[in-house]
């Protein structure tokens, strides 16, 4: 024996049964599980945690009348006091760092602190929007060079670097296909969206003004073709197809569905969500695509920081490039960075549709991503796809025979795996799987979603898991199962050592409270 | 490849398990005609930490980075002293790598934060409420105008000429697909920013009024009378704050009648960044709370009693109502939103009125020094840390001959107003706290050489 522990890095995990509670304590707080209150709520008057010179001169007179009558009701910390706040309160997070965050659809992988560090150097960090341009040629040969990768790797012919997100590049290339329709002449208002397709599609057509028509999917988890090319017409402007879908599927028709898009004079919009699954292996520019958003904070790892920021740059096609929101970057032939913006829009970008944004878009992620990409590099990123989809299959073959995988039979998925609770008894479902899970000490898959199958349990391990950390993880998902299967009714009441238990939604959403009023008094 | 766990015993014991005999048969949906093979053609193979560091070092020593030249930019974006602790923090793991919080017994950091973030937010606007926030001020405006249009039930937006020409392009360029009405007052170099035309402008069609405070010329807009001519017409005064630091100094808008406020939270806690990201901000009165765009915080109690917090009211969203939602924004700023919170709760609101007055101190110090230039004057003299000053000629070369003398000089109205000639003299001028009074000298001697002709 070699004295490796086999068990577990914890064996006697489960030991606490039986083992007696502990005291109340006086504080509230349980060692290591440690209760903070609200910033408002700690002894915050006449204090503070930045030195401020003093003024020099009095304010001049004109301002007077403007002036604020009272300094904002917001207590003032000095620095231990902030610090020690802030880090309490990122005790109660659970974070890729903290273990695997099999979250569908959402990319959870390891964030490179490499790419931090390189976002922060001065020259990129602390640098204007609107600085001359000799002073920032760096700064623009950085979105150069990631719009020459990101058009590179999808086969397209240029790249909208200004979108904000996921969301804002599906605006984006809506807007582009609308603009191109304007040049055509014609005006057709309707989006043909799958019903298996995230919520922000259907959502962004109606934000850009079109009317949204659902397509159905097969009972083997894909778009309806036949149901699709039904629809096609005079008064549709495009599809938006998800590929890989979010059923965890490539979608193999999709040069098909384009080619007959096309034929009906539309576009075809590709969500690029799960592009994380194909990247290096697969072009969308090969499978007919007109634009794909490209979550930069999914396939290139930019950090998700508790709900963002993203970034949604959208590679298009040569019908949707020249019509590209400003501002853009070139390269011109000689070499040089070109910076378009509305002064010179005439100097090879006229069509452009407008503006999305005050600025260049997300810089700061746009560093990150090239760092990670050159990281990675050409042979790389084709091995983050491989080993994303062999995580994803094995997570589905070691798991399909405790939980019901719809799409199982259909053949091996791409990046993420589906699971329903459709073999679990009466009143055990899939919430209570996943907050099972997080008794067991990992972050919940994603639940609920896609729409289209019943309970759904999307699991996306991403490829910067090891084997010994989903083997792990598989073996919580199956004694979850067991524990599901065998009507353990205890897991409703789950979960029990997170920091807090179930949560009232209900409450929440009946008489909202969305700031804090304690020092208010009561009228 | 550092990032990549697997090894190639792993993926073969892995293969074996799935019963597959490669990784390509995994991949067999995928048409023959699109498979590529091999490393991608064209592209450089992975590189190590070193060699990542050396080429983006080089690509960032090509730019001239506000901290090492006598800095003077605004226009929408303000380069303030951001605390070390602000980055510190944010850079916490279970920060930076965490989700939007959708399991919120094991997210209670991150909706905390947003709690206070919105509460502070709602406390600096002078609104009731705030929401978790939006992508940055351009796309918080758009967004309240579709919030006002879908209260109202009326189509037509007043931009004042004072809102800044970015934001004025995206709300033109959305609303060009959206076919709301928008009039767009022409921006004018005066003293007294553009009220009376903004107010001439309301009518009964009108649903929202836009107006920027302080405005993109510095000057300051008399809130107060625009929403009592808004509220006339039935109409809702938004209000654009693009430098939160003002409001330490001038009174909040939700104080003087705004409807709803928005605006650019950089300056606290973000940085400059080249732009992004950044951070929207959004507060309205509590009336519109299911007309709000964006994701919100709401308190709320455990299965044990315990105070917690959880995204609520998401009936409103993509994600729930999809094509019928108020907003499709998923991703905002979740990670800026706590860096602008961190930042807030080390100065507090007597802090933040500090700051805003050493900001005031130092624009007062620059005016003074650039207007004893010959030619040099201000255009209005009711300004807090940016103002407008008028050259004797255009300002968009100037700007580029201060550059060549390492002066970040400011923003010349002729880059933002292009179509505007009548501006072109105007450049734009701003000081933070970082403005020490040796930089106001060499600005003011390297312009007044600039303007006398001598060469770089």
């Amino acid at each position: 024996m070699s004295g490796v522990n086999t068990a577990g890095w914890r064996p006697s995990m489960n030991s606490t049964e039986g083992v007696a509670t502990g005291p109340v304590t006086a504080s509230g707080d349980r060692a290591l599980m440690l209760e903070e209150p609200l910033i408002f709520e700690l002894d915050g008057e006449g204090k503070w945690g930045v030195d401020i010179d003093a003024c020099e001169r009095p304010m001049a007179s004109a301002l007077a009348k403007f002036a604020r009558k009272a300094a904002p009701a917001l207590p003032g910390l000095t620095e231990p006091e902030v610090v020690r706040h802030y880090t309490r309160l990122s005790r109660q997070n659970y974070g890729i760092d903290l273990g695997p965050f099999p979250l569908g659809s959402c990319t959870m992988k390891h964030n490179p602190r490499l790419n931090e560090k390189m976002a922060r150097l001065p020259g990129f960090a602390d640098v204007h929007p609107l600085q001359p341009q000799k002073t920032v040629e760096g700064a623009l040969e950085v979105i150069e060079q990631l719009a020459d990768w990101l058009i590179t790797l999808t086969g397209m012919a240029s790249v909208a670097m200004s979108p904000k997100a996921g969301a804002h590049g599906e605006l984006c290339g809506l807007l582009c296909i609308r603009a191109a329709l304007d040049a055509r002449g014609e005006t057709r208002d309707i989006v043909l969206v799958p019903e298996s397709a995230h919520g922000t599609n259907p959502a962004t057509a109606a934000f850009a003004g079109f009317k949204v028509q659902t397509i159905p999917a097969t009972p083997e988890g894909r778009v309806d073709v036949a149901a699709l090319k039904e629809k096609l017409g005079p008064d549709v402007a495009g599809v938006m197809i998800t590929n890989p879908n979010t059923c965890g599927l490539f979608e193999p028709e999709l040069k098909d569905i384009a080619d007959a898009v096309h034929a009906a004079g539309g576009y075809v919009y590709c969500d690029g969500a799960n592009f994380n699954a194909i990247v290096g292996r697969v072009r969308p520019g090969d499978l007919g695509v007109d634009a794909m958003h490209i979550n930069l904070h999914k396939t290139f790892s930019t950090p998700h920081g508790g709900g963002g920021p993203g970034a949604g740059p959208v590679v298009l096609s040569e019908a949707l490039a020249p019509f590209a929101p400003l501002p853009f970057v070139t390269r011109g032939a000689d070499g040089s960075i070109h910076l378009v913006e509305e002064e010179n829009r005439g100097e090879g970008h006229d069509r452009a549709f407008g503006r999305m944004v005050a600025f260049h878009g997300q810089m700061g992620m746009f560093t990150r991503a090239l760092a990670y990409i050159l990281s990675h590099g050409a042979d790389g990123l084709r091995q983050v796809a491989e080993d994303a989809v062999l995580n994803a299959n094995y997570v589905l073959r070691s798991l399909d025979d405790v939980l019901e995988a719809p799409f199982g039979a259909s053949g091996p998925c791409m990046h993420e795996a589906l699971f329903s609770d459709a073999g679990l008894p009466e009143g055990l479902s899939t919430l209570d799987i996943a907050k099972g899970l997080i008794d067991e000490g990992f972050h919940p898959m994603t639940v609920y979603f896609p729409l289209v199958v019943k309970g759904a349990m999307l699991i996306e391990p991403t490829e910067t898991e090891s084997k010994q950390g989903l083997d792990r993880f598989i073996a919580s998902m199956r004694r979850l199962a067991e524990r599901a299967k065998a009507g353990d009714e205890s897991l409703h009441a789950a979960p029990f050592y997170a920091p807090r238990r179930r949560l009232d939604e209900t409450r929440a959403a009946r008489k909202p409270v969305l700031v804090w009023k304690g020092d208010q008094t009561e009228g | 490849m550092r990032y990549l766990p697997l090894t190639p015993a792993d993926r073969a014991s892995m293969l074996e398990t799935i019963g597959a005999g490669s990784v390509d048969e995994l991949f067999r949906d995928v048409p023959e005609a699109a498979r590529q093979s091999g490393p991608i053609a064209g592209l450089p193979m992975h590189a190590s930490e070193m060699a990542v560091e050396r080429h983006l070092s080089k690509l960032a020593a090509k730019n001239l980075n506000a901290g090492s030249a006598p800095f003077f930019l605004g226009a929408g974006a303000y380069r303030h002293h951001v605390p070390a602790s602000v980055d510190h923090l944010i850079q916490r793991g279970e920060f930076l790598t965490a989700y939007t919080p959708y399991q919120p017994e094991i997210a209670q950091g991150t909706l905390q934060v947003l709690f206070e973030f919105q509460t502070q937010v709602a406390r600096l606007f002078g609104t009731d409420i705030a929401n978790a926030s939006m992508y940055d001020g351009s796309t918080a405006c758009w967004e309240a105008i579709l919030m006002a249009a879908r209260i109202t039930r009326k189509g037509k937006a007043v931009l004042s000429g004072g809102l800044h020409p970015h934001y004025g392009e995206v709300v033109r360029t959305m609303a060009k697909f959206t076919k709301d009405d928008i009039a767009s007052l022409v921006p004018e170099l005066t003293a007294e920013a553009d009220d009376a035309a903004v107010i001439a402008a309301i009518d009964e069609a009108t649903s929202s009024v836009v107006v920027q405070y302080p405005d993109i010329m510095g000057r300051i807009p008399d809130l107060a009378a625009i929403a009592e001519a808004a509220h006339a017409k039935k109409a809702l005064l938004i209000v654009v704050v693009t430098e939160p630091v003002a409001l330490g100094l001038l009174e909040a808008p939700g104080h003087l009648g705004a409807d709803i406020v928005v605006g650019e939270g950089q300056s606290l806690g973000v940085g400059l960044q080249f732009g992004g990201p950044y951070l929207g901000l959004f507060g309205c009165s509590e009336k519109f709370v299911r007309q709000m765009p964006g994701r919100l915080c709401g308190e709320t109690v455990d299965a044990e009693g315990k105070r917690g917090f959880v995204l609520t009211l998401s009936t409103r969203e993509q994600h729930i109502r999809r094509e019928k939602a108020t907003s499709n924004i998923c991703t905002n700023s979740g990670l800026c939103a706590l860096a602008f919170s961190i930042h807030m709760s080390l100065l507090g609101g007597e802090g933040l009125a500090r700051l805003a007055a050493r900001n005031h101190d130092r624009m007062q110090a620059v005016v003074h020094r650039l207007t004893q230039i010959e030619g040099v004057t201000l255009l209005s003299d009711a300004y807090f840390n940016e103002a407008t000053l008028v050259l004797p000629r255009e300002a968009r070369e100037v700007v580029r001959d201060l550059a060549d003398r390492g002066v970040l000089g400011g923003v010349s109205l002729g880059r933002l107003f292009p179509e505007h000639g009548a501006l072109h003299n105007g450049l734009l001028v701003a000081a933070t706290e970082t403005v020490s009074d040796e930089d106001i000298e060499e600005f003011a001697t390297a312009l007044a050489a600039v303007l006398e002709g001598e060469r770089a």
